[in-house]
């Protein structure tokens, strides 16, 4: 490597995100961080109604942060990065619901912990 | 038979390969790369979560979430992760605009509420081992101890990168090798807040909805 060739590449990172961009995440993130909190404090729908909104409202969130924060696009790299993400969130989606499915009965052949599970006792 | 006839009409072997590498310009596949190990962190904090959720109910007659979780202190902590994550673009942008100062001053700020979120989490820590919910005490907060600590661990270290590269910068201004490092260290610190969603959503609101 001849020091000539790479003198000081100011291309190499591309500048990327702008000060609107941020703000736009910043306040989205609020909202969607303030709702479930809210949900869960105020205990103002079923627990199971919640359960299902604060979930949505935690991918939401969850692609919010990865556009507006982490800049993920079909471009950046050359689309590299979101072909590593796709593989990724793959794997995750595999090994999570997977070990929960597995694990389901994890408990079946313990010795019941409480009065009410002795009750349940076939 | 083809391979001599191949040979008899060129002069030099034929070769299928280059012999040099062309040239890299240096820091190029850096992104990429970081990129690469951050996924393979998710798959960490899937694993975790995924620990969590199969032993999150396993409380071996000791206490469950609703006795031990106090979540205006959660949403606290969920404030200062989101306004560090905030300080640490306007710390990008002022990159960005070469502004050294500027930078260093937001990248300041981004560590004090990194700090605020350790202290909370730290707190939070004491709190619920003082009262006896240790590791040691049931599945549930073996596992809860085990995927919060490993993100709080995680932030530990993005501070303490955030201080080398305060120095780095004040040392040698925001040179491209700084700027590269920067970038990487925004992506690690968004990161760890799109980790910390899963967390307060998964352990902490769903804790309570148990």
């Amino acid at each position: 490597m001849s020091t000539e060739t790479h003198v000081e590449h100011e291309d190499v990172v591309e500048a990327h995100g702008s000060r609107k961009g941020y703000l736009t995440g910043f306040a989205l993130s609020v909202v969607l961080t303030a709702i479930p909190f809210w949900l869960v404090m105020t205990g103002a729908l079923p627990a199971a109604a919640t359960a299902y909104l604060i979930m949505i409202f935690a991918a939401v969130q969850i692609i919010v942060h990865m556009v507006f924060f982490l800049h993920m696009s079909s471009k950046s790299e050359g689309g590299w990065t979101l072909m590593a993400l796709i593989f990724t969130v793959v794997l995750v989606g595999i090994a999570f619901s997977g070990s929960l499915w597995v694990m389901y009965h994890l408990t079946d052949n313990m010795m019941p912990m409480t009065a009410q599970e002795m009750r349940q006792i076939p | 038979m083809s391979a001599r006839a191949l040979k008899a009409d060129t002069e030099t072997p034929v070769e299928f390969y280059l012999r040099e590498e062309h040239d890299h310009p240096e820091g190029s596949s850096t992104m990429l790369g970081f990129w690469i190990y951050l996924m393979s962190d998710c798959l960490i904090f899937a694993i975790l979560f995924a620990c969590y959720a199969v032993l999150g109910g396993n409380y071996a007659a000791g206490p469950a979430p609703r006795d031990l979780f106090d979540l205006p202190l959660v949403a606290l902590n969920t404030a200062m992760l989101l306004f560090s994550s905030i300080t640490y673009g306007f710390a990008m942008l002022a990159m960005e605009e070469k502004k050294a100062g500027q930078t260093q001053a937001w990248l300041a700020v981004t560590g004090l509420f990194g700090l605020a979120f350790l202290g909370i989490e730290l707190y939070e820590f004491s709190h619920l081992i003082h009262e006896g919910a240790t590791p040691q005490r049931s599945a549930f907060l073996s596992a809860f101890f085990t995927l919060v600590g490993t993100h709080g661990l995680h932030v530990t270290f993005g501070l303490l990168w955030l201080v080398v590269l305060m120095v780095q910068v004040a040392r040698k201004g925001l040179i491209a090798a700084n700027r590269r490092r920067l970038m990487c260290l925004s992506l690690f610190w968004h990161f760890l807040d799109v980790i910390w969603i899963g967390v307060f959503t998964f352990v902490y609101l769903m804790g309570m909805l148990r």
